[in-house]
This record gives structure tokens, sequence and C-alpha cells, in this order.
């Protein structure tokens, strides 16, 4: 091991994962890019605007990058074969759909924007397609992140506190759920901000519902693995 | 996992006096904490979802959206029935089931991305090609999925296994050393002589460019899954013969991690260079996508990762 990061973990990275055709990093990507989006809004939206970025702008239509993103925002996993008729079934069910492309050169070359929005509320969020079907999200509502979709997560939203990790750490260690990853994100100090935390272990509904009631939590999302 | 390179993978092998795949089965569960049954179950379903593609291939009437590809792996397998080939019947079986999965994988088929899914055909190419004519039961060819998932696991970790990040060498040419090193082991060889397998086959896509016509995995792609899946099997032969390769096979993988590094960008899935860049390739392209006054600016080439 020594001195080299192992960006791939499991034989599954390697032999893996089951998709739609024909890119994993177009394709299947995308697809988890729409899921992952589509769960951090937290419900069906009503309209989703998708801005492509470099090669995900000029090559979008060839690799099904459109109905890959589309399957993905109505919730299908990257093997899900209904991917292919995506852009019809979200016409089906009332989710209107505008894609559009744009010049960002500083934004990773596999970049999509995606605006969800229905009558209680819209989300902005930046997702990333890292090759081999791997994403990161990177940006929702203006806070930073760095969330690949592979482990059990909690969005901690809260008032910008000292003292709140430590409270919200202490539920998980109550419970024996180790903390692999956590980031932190403020809008301005002691204003809005967003804990996100990735464990090994699954984060029940209770563990959720009790940070929830931990002072200056606003509201706790928990997601499980993408 | 325990191993980070090829030779500690033969290594251990060696020692514990263990097939490759049993290695890779038992480190995934150590690293991951999931029972080994679970994973070898899993893996029985992605040798499933690999033969649904393969037997889609070679039966049903397969376009892609493009319209580029489909339909040469029943033309390849009509040609077999024949019975007169050059290349022979083990070989060419692997290579019309490579073709097969890739051009499933071009119309947006159901395909196991190993390790990409521009390279998708390589691996249950030569499996399926090869499965029926050894005899072989599904428990030895989920084995063999294990062992190139081993191999693969070096290789992207310690080079790439996108073409956006390192040309087609790191993808069709890491599907190709997969699979050859599988073979090797599927075949009754020992996991040294898989080692030699791997570094055999991977020196002999170095410097492969990533190409797509159009920007698209289907041309030259489809085509160069089938020439993987010949140079996995002579590979695999090559090293059963008692063949070594002189150079290790760790240093074909690092000699791969700095041909990739030193290819410009035009070669690396940008479609802005060899065969994509070709008067045919740029008339598809406008075809399928109409001009675009951008790609001047593109010329330094955009990278996956």
């Amino acid at each position: 091991m020594a001195g080299i990061a192992m960006k791939y973990r499991s034989v599954f990275d390697i032999i893996g994962p089951v998709m739609i055709g024909p890119s994993s990093s177009h394709t299947a990507g995308a697809a988890r890019i729409g899921r992952m989006a589509r769960r951090l809004f937290g419900r069906v939206p009503h309209k989703a605007q998708i801005e492509f970025c470099g090669s995900f702008a000029k090559t979008y239509q060839g690799h099904g990058t459109d109905v890959a993103i589309v399957g993905g925002l109505m919730g299908f996993d990257t093997h899900d074969p209904r991917i292919k008729d995506a852009l019809k079934i979200s016409e089906d069910i009332g989710l209107a759909i505008s894609i559009t492309t744009v010049d960002l050169p500083e934004e990773h070359p596999n970049t999509a924007w995606i605006r969800l929005e229905d009558e209680a509320g819209a989300m902005r969020v930046k997702g990333i397609s890292v090759g081999g079907g791997k994403i990161a999200m990177l940006e929702a509502d203006e806070f930073q992140m760095n969330l690949s979709g592979d482990a059990w997560t909690a969005f901690v939203f809260h008032k910008d506190q000292f003292g709140l990790i430590a409270s919200v750490a202490s539920v998980l260690a109550d419970r024996r759920i180790n903390i692999a990853r956590m980031e932190m994100s403020r809008k301005a100090k002691g204003q809005e901000a967003l804990l996100i935390i990735e464990t090994d272990e699954e984060i029940s509904a209770s563990a959720g519902s009790q940070i929830a009631g931990i002072a200056d939590v606003a509201h706790v999302r928990i997601l499980p693995p993408l | 996992m325990q191993f980070s390179t090829i030779e500690e993978l033969v290594q251990l092998a060696e020692a514990q006096g263990q097939a490759i795949a049993d290695i890779m089965i038992e480190e995934e569960a150590l690293a991951t904490g999931v029972p080994k049954e679970k994973i070898i179950s899993k893996m029985f379903q992605h040798l499933d979802t690999m033969e649904k593609a393969v037997q889609r291939g070679l039966t049903e009437e397969i376009r892609s959206r493009s319209g580029l590809t489909g339909g040469d792996a029943r033309k390849l397998e009509g040609y077999l029935r024949q019975g007169s080939t050059l290349s022979g019947q083990r070989v060419l079986q692997a290579v019309s089931r490579a073709i097969a999965t890739n051009e499933v994988n071009a119309a947006m088929g159901t395909i196991v991305a190993t390790p990409t899914a521009g390279a998708s055909g390589v691996i249950p190419g030569c499996l399926f090609g090869l499965a029926g004519e050894l005899g072989v039961d599904r428990d030895v060819m989920v084995r063999f999925l294990f062992t190139s998932g081993a191999i693969g696991y070096v290789i992207a970790n310690r080079s790439f296994i996108s073409g956006a990040a390192g040309g087609c060498q790191a993808e069709v040419g890491s599907a190709s050393a997969m699979a050859a090193g599988a073979i090797v082991e599927m075949a009754g060889g020992t996991p040294r002589q898989s080692a030699h397998a791997v570094a055999i086959a991977l020196k002999n896509t170095l410097g492969l460019v990533c190409d797509p016509v159009a920007g698209l995995v289907e041309v030259p792609c489809v085509m160069r899954n089938a020439m993987g899946a010949s140079n996995a099997i002579v590979s695999a032969d090559l090293a059963l013969a008692g063949i070594e390769s002189i150079i290790p096979a760790d240093e074909v993988i690092g000699a791969m991690y700095r041909v990739g590094q030193a290819m410009p960008g035009t070669l690396k899935e940008t479609a802005l260079g060899g065969l994509a860049a070709t008067p045919t390739g740029e008339r598809h392209r406008q075809r399928l996508f109409g001009s675009s006054h951008e790609r001047a600016e593109e010329k330094g080439g955009i990278q996956d990762e």
C-alpha cells in the first residue's frame, strides 16, 4: 500500500456497475448524479432545468447522458431499463425538463448543474462524473460538499454554533455508528450551516430524529447509499 | 486489501497455495466486511447479466442510437458456422461475444462495466467464448471474474482504467490484461503464469489511443473489444507455454501510466484526434451533432479525471 491512495476499493468497482450503456462516465455517472439530486431535493420535482458543461455538453445526445440524468431524477438506478425511455416517462408523470449546454471552462469536464422545483420550493445542485460510474456532488443550494453517495449519509442543517458537531457525534457514538467522513459548510459565521456525515453503519430513522431534536438543528435528512 | 501490486498478489497466492480468485474473495470480505457468500452471490448476478448481454448481441437485431454500430456479432457468428476460419473456433467465439456485448452497450442495453462500459466486451467475450470449450461450470466462471477483478484492482489503483484518463490502453488494454490473467487461471496455469499473461497483454496495447468517432463509445470501440479479446487469449497461451515477459507486470503497468500521461489530450476520449479526426469521422460527427464552432478551443484536451 505504500504511498498510494487506493481510489478503487472493491472488486465490484472493477467488475461493475451493472448499467445501461454506452458510457460508464457519461451514462451511468449521469444517472447517479440525477438520482442523488432528487434525493437531496427529497421529493419528485415538477420541473428540472439541467445544464451540461464540458464533455457532457458536447456528447450528451450520443451518450444518452440526457435520458440517463432524467432517469436518475425519477429515481432509476444505473441498470434500470426504463432509462432509455426516461424523457417519455417524465412527460407522462408531468415532470417538465429543460436541457441546455453552457460553456464553463473552469468546471470539471463532466459537470451537470440541476435546478429542481415544485410548489414547495427549489434547489440547485452541481454534480460531476469522475469515471467508471463514480460521481461527486459538489454543491447544493450554495453549500459546498464532496459527496460520493457511496455510504449512509446524514445531512444536518443547523445554525452555526459551537458544540453542535460534538452533540451530533455523540448521538452516533452512543448507537455505535462509526463516522467514516465528515464535512462542514456554512453560508457565514453564525448563520445557516450544513454538516454532512458519512458512516460505515446504517443510520436509523430514530438516530435521525434524535439528531433533529438537538438545539439549533433545523432539520435532518438521512440517505442510504446510492 | 493486502495487495496493491501484481507481485504482491502472486506472492499471496503462492504463499497460501491458493488461486488468485480465492485471494480476491477473501480480501474483498476483509476490506468491506461483507460475508463471502454475499460477495460470491453478487458476482453470480453479474455473470447472469453478462450472459444476457451476450445472448442479446448474438440473437437480436441490435442497432445503436447513432446507427453507427450493430449486427456485426451476428455476422461473425454466421461466418463461424461456415466452419472455415483463419483464427479458429475458440478465438472467434470469444471475439463474437466481445462484439455482441459491446454492440449491446452502444445500443443502451444492460451490461456490466468491466472495467468500464467502453471495454465491457473483452472479459465476457473471453469468458463465454472459452467456458464451453473448456467445459467449466458456473462456479469456475464466477472465479474468472474475481481473478479479472483482482488484476483490474491493481491496474486501476496504480495506473488508470478510463480512456479519458489514459487512452484506450487504459480501457481495452486493462480489460485485455485482466482477461489474459484470468484465462490462464481458468485453463489451469499458475498465478505466476497469470502475471506474465497480464504483462504480455498490456505490453501489446501500450500507446493505444482513445479516439471515439463523434465522441461515441462505438467506433472504434466495438472492434477494439474484439481485438482485446483475441489479444487476451493469445497472451494467455504464450504464458501457458512457459513464455515469460521480460518486463514484469507491475513495471508494464507503471509504463502504461507514464505513456498515458505523455499522450496528448486529443488522443484521450475527446474525439479530437485519431480516427475521430479523419474526414469520415468528422463527417459522422457533423451528421449526428452538426457543426461546432467551439472545437478549436478544446485543442488543449478534455480529461475525465
